[in-house]
């Protein structure tokens, strides 16, 4: 066990921690401390959801009838592209590594921060700046290129707001960059002494491919959209043929970093369900080593598939079969954590809180998008399924049944650990059952709806689609009952929750060794580790120094 | 079962059956897992429920026989899977020799198609059942793809590029045509019909339309307005190659690549001369980028597709470097 235990402190006044450190906004907006980062990261992300989400709900809406209910083609363009592009970029991909990774890396590494405490706060505010961008973009005049930006429509044809969201687009990324930078220097440098790699919680391990991939691939975006912008800007032909270009080099530079971005967002979710799982069935994780290993090589292989973006764009057949078997590839390091999270189960000791119902709605919404990945990847199937409602029901099943599942997941799980209070259950499991049901009812139609042969992003579409649709977006109004019902009790739990002890779940790992919240350095003094990761069998000496039961 | 009739677009071409065998076997795949993994989920979670507060299980490592089983498994899966889409894939990429060659033009926001013999029509196509129809397509602007979802078939239509695409219809009717890249405000709008017809009912339908002048006759007017002939005499005596047997045979550059002289490189020596020079000529052609519609080109490669079945004049490739 680690030397840093806490000192008892009789509850009359809450003891000094990093919330009641300072309440001066300059406090706030100057802070170096990742958990203060965390939380400006935490609403900031939690404003765009809500704009990206505001935008899917007149989607929903505009979409029960075949001409169209809402908004004229040009306007509903703008809301699919807007949609994409602020889920994607400001809220996906720093949810998990942004929130949970910049509040619990140095926690769980036992550190005091960061190794770069102020390039840290810096990536909030070039997102910021970026975020900006976009919602300016948005205000004056919005863009309707999808958020892929497929040339030469985006670069010679859109008269739209291309060129702001893509200056948006491209300062986040350094956000990305400068975030994943500052977790593979700590991960590497700053772990507490006895922490070895493969005691390392799997958080860390999925944080650490994650960081990987946001190293080297982000840059490739930042490229594309430069280039993207200088056609747009300054007609210099690059992907535009009538300039001389090439329609199809965009796609591929595009794609070479948007595939691994699917990574970036969902195997931080599995880092968390990685966590989740053994705390509430009090089981070491099975299979550690290879569930850390298959991150690690979902990373890797994320880089080689990019191509099975393109089989229907004319690519040569025999690149297709390439792509095609390297993303048959990726399903397997998948499938293998799935079967090890289940077998974790396995005679454990299995309790139904909040954070473990999320975790097992994560585990069965993957399974299911990572099977109808198996359509697309083969290559006489994804023909027909290519470009339809497949795909969106496909990928919102592996970005909102799994990446966002999986924060939801962490938020439950860590929220007493940041907010220093506890939610009811109650409530937090009945928004768990309902956000599982309102997705399935959203997006399991958009299946059928592809299959059938209804193009995505279109304004208006022939009758016999209109069932389905309408069905869809009936299950839309459930899952946002769903998604604003943690909204609430969450907000009210920071004043009326009740005190959260330091360890209320029993779990394992440096994060629940400090007080519930953290003091600003974290621990009093930095732990020494001396055990394997979720290591929750009986201990005979360990007796007394296990967290109260709950 | 999902595989009942409302649930499943009409098979209405050749490749439409096999392309849903494997996508039913996928789907059975996907809910046999996809149960497996809920009901064993849910079997835990009622056997080891916790039953007191202070209940700790003793830890299991794991299982190396159990990580072996379930990386072969769906290693042996994905495996039959590859092959299996990819040998469709292969089979239906290649369209077979005879097919009735149709030409698609995709601009925002309609499709235009010409037959061989002249016909044209916007956002309806014309086909006859039971023949094998093979498309060749571009597009004047932005990213179409031309998709038929009762054929299973999708292919990216590209400005600046001819990408094909072939099917063969089974039943006679009417079908959806879908544009399936996103290429602008009326993007849901750039639908249009395919009209299977009996062999019988496309001939009259054929002859019915009074097209004036079939596409080879199109493309010689052509040939003839934009100056042509100047220097491409038929004889191979011009300045530039004669086009008297060229389509569809090697052609060797002066950096002494050898291509084959079709729709793509005949398009890009016409549009921009500057990017392959045939050996044996001087590098005088002025590039046509710019001044053509994709239906002169359509026209024009037509007319060379005609003149490419012609013998070569004698000497033709002789006379010509003798002029440079």
């Amino acid at each position: 066990m680690s030397t840093a235990t806490l000192e008892p402190q009789p509850r009359v006044r809450a003891p000094l921690n990093y919330l009641n450190a300072d309440y001066g906004w300059r406090s706030w907006l100057f802070t170096v401390d990742h958990k203060r980062i965390a939380l400006l990261y935490l609403v900031s992300i939690t404003f765009f959801f809500v704009i990206g989400g505001s935008f899917a709900v007149l989607m929903r809406i505009h979409l029960t009838e075949p001409q169209g209910a809402l908004v004229q083609p040009e306007t509903y363009n703008k809301l699919f592209t807007l949609h994409g592009i602020v889920m994607i970029f400001f809220f996906l991909i720093p949810s998990i590594p942004a929130v949970l990774g910049n509040f619990l890396v140095p926690l769980m590494v036992g550190a005091r921060d960061l190794a770069f405490p102020r390039l840290n706060l810096l990536s909030w505010y070039i997102y910021m700046v970026g975020g900006m961008f976009t919602l300016y973009s948005a205000v004056a005049g919005g863009v309707d290129t999808g958020w892929t930006f497929y040339t030469p429509y985006s670069s010679t044809y859109s008269n739209t707001q291309v060129t702001a969201v893509a200056i948006g687009v491209f300062i986040t990324g350094f956000s990305s960059i400068l975030t994943g930078l500052n977790f593979i220097v700590t991960i590497h440098k700053m772990r507490a002494p006895g922490l070895t790699w493969f005691r390392m919680p799997l958080f860390l391990w999925s944080i650490y491919a994650t960081s990987i991939i946001m190293v080297l691939g982000t840059p490739v975006l930042a490229i594309t959209i430069f280039l993207l912008a200088l056609e747009h800007l300054f007609h210099v032909g690059i992907f535009s043929p009538a300039l001389g270009g090439d329609p199809l080099l965009f796609q591929h530079l595009f794609w070479f970093y948007s595939h691994p971005a699917v990574y970036i967002m969902i195997l931080p979710a599995m880092g968390v369900v990685s966590e989740i799982i053994p705390c509430f069935s009090r089981k070491r994780i099975f299979g550690y080593k290879i569930v850390a290993f298959s991150s690690v090589a979902i990373a890797v292989l994320g880089f080689l598939v990019w191509g099975h973006h393109m089989f229907v764009t004319g690519q040569s057949v025999y690149a297709g079969l390439i792509f095609s078997m390297l993303s048959f590839l990726v399903a397997i390091p998948s499938a293998i954590k799935v079967f090890n999270w289940t077998a974790t189960l396995y005679k454990g000791s299995i309790s139904y809180d909040a954070p473990m119902l999320y975790a097992l709605g994560f585990i069965g919404l993957f399974t299911m998008g990572g099977l109808t990945g198996l359509f697309l990847a083969a290559l006489a199937t994804d023909v027909h399924l290519n470009g339809t409602y497949f795909i969106v029901a496909h990928f919102h099943y592996i970005m909102v049944g799994g990446a966002v599942m999986g924060y939801l997941g962490g938020i439950h799980f860590w929220w007493p650990k940041i907010s220093g209070r506890k939610y009811p259950n109650g409530w937090a499991a009945l928004a768990a059952a309902i956000i599982f049901i309102g997705f399935n009812l959203t997006f399991f139609p958009q299946f059928v709806l592809g299959y059938l042969g209804m193009p995505r992003r279109y304004a208006f579409y022939p009758p016999e689609f209109q069932v389905l649709n309408v069905m869809s977006s009936a299950g839309a109004t459930v899952l946002g009952v769903g998604y604003l019902i943690p909204l609430i009790y969450l907000i009210w739990s920071m004043r009326y929750g009740p005190i959260a002890e330091p360890n209320p779940w029993g779990a394992t790992g440096l994060e629940w060794k400090t007080a519930s919240p953290p003091p600003t350095e974290n621990f009093a003094e930095i732990p020494v580790v001396d055990e394997e990761a979720y290591d929750y069998a009986p201990k005979p000496i360990a007796q007394p120094q296990e967290a109260p039961g709950d | 079962m999902i595989q009942t009739l409302p649930f499943q677009p009409e098979q209405a071409s050749t490749i439409a059956k096999s392309v849903d065998d494997l996508y039913f076997f996928l789907t059975a795949i996907t809910l046999f897992f996809t149960a497996l993994i809920f009901s064993i989920i849910f079997y835990f979670m009622l056997k080891y429920r916790r039953r007191s507060p202070d209940e700790r299980p003793q830890a299991i490592e794991g299982s190396l026989p159990l990580e072996v089983l379930w990386t072969a498994v769906p290693t042996v899966l994905v495996a039959l899977i590859f092959v299996w889409g990819s040998t469709l894939y292969f089979r239906n990429s290649e369209a077979p020799k005879g097919s009735l060659e149709i030409f698609v033009t995709g601009k925002q926001w309609m499709w235009k198609v010409e037959h061989p013999e002249g016909q044209r029509e916007i956002n309806e196509l014309h086909v006859p059942l039971g023949r094998p129809v093979k498309l060749t397509m571009t597009s004047e602007d932005v990213i179409h793809d031309f998709f038929v979802p009762a054929f299973r078939v999708k292919k990216d239509v590209l400005p600046g590029r001819y990408t094909s695409l072939w099917f063969e219809a089974t039943k006679v009717g009417s079908f959806h045509l879908f544009c399936a890249q996103y290429c602008g405000a009326f993007h849901a709008g750039m639908i249009g019909t395919i009209i299977v017809q009996t062999p019988e009912e496309y001939e009259s339908w054929l002859a019915g339309g009074a097209p004036g002048e079939s596409m080879e006759q199109a493309g010689a007017k052509v040939f003839q307005a934009n100056g042509c002939p100047t220097c491409h005499v038929a004889d191979g005596t011009g300045l530039g190659p004669s086009f008297l047997g060229v389509y569809g045979n090697p052609v060797k550059l002066t950096n002494g690549q050898t291509f084959t002289a079709d729709d793509a490189f005949l398009r890009e020596c016409i549009l921009q001369p500057a990017t392959r020079r045939v050996a044996g000529f001087a590098p005088i052609m002025p590039p046509f980028q710019g001044q053509l519609t994709e239906e002169q080109l359509n026209n024009l490669l037509a007319y060379l597709r005609a003149l490419g079945k012609a013998a070569p004049p004698a000497k033709a490739a002789a006379a010509g470097g003798g002029k440079s």
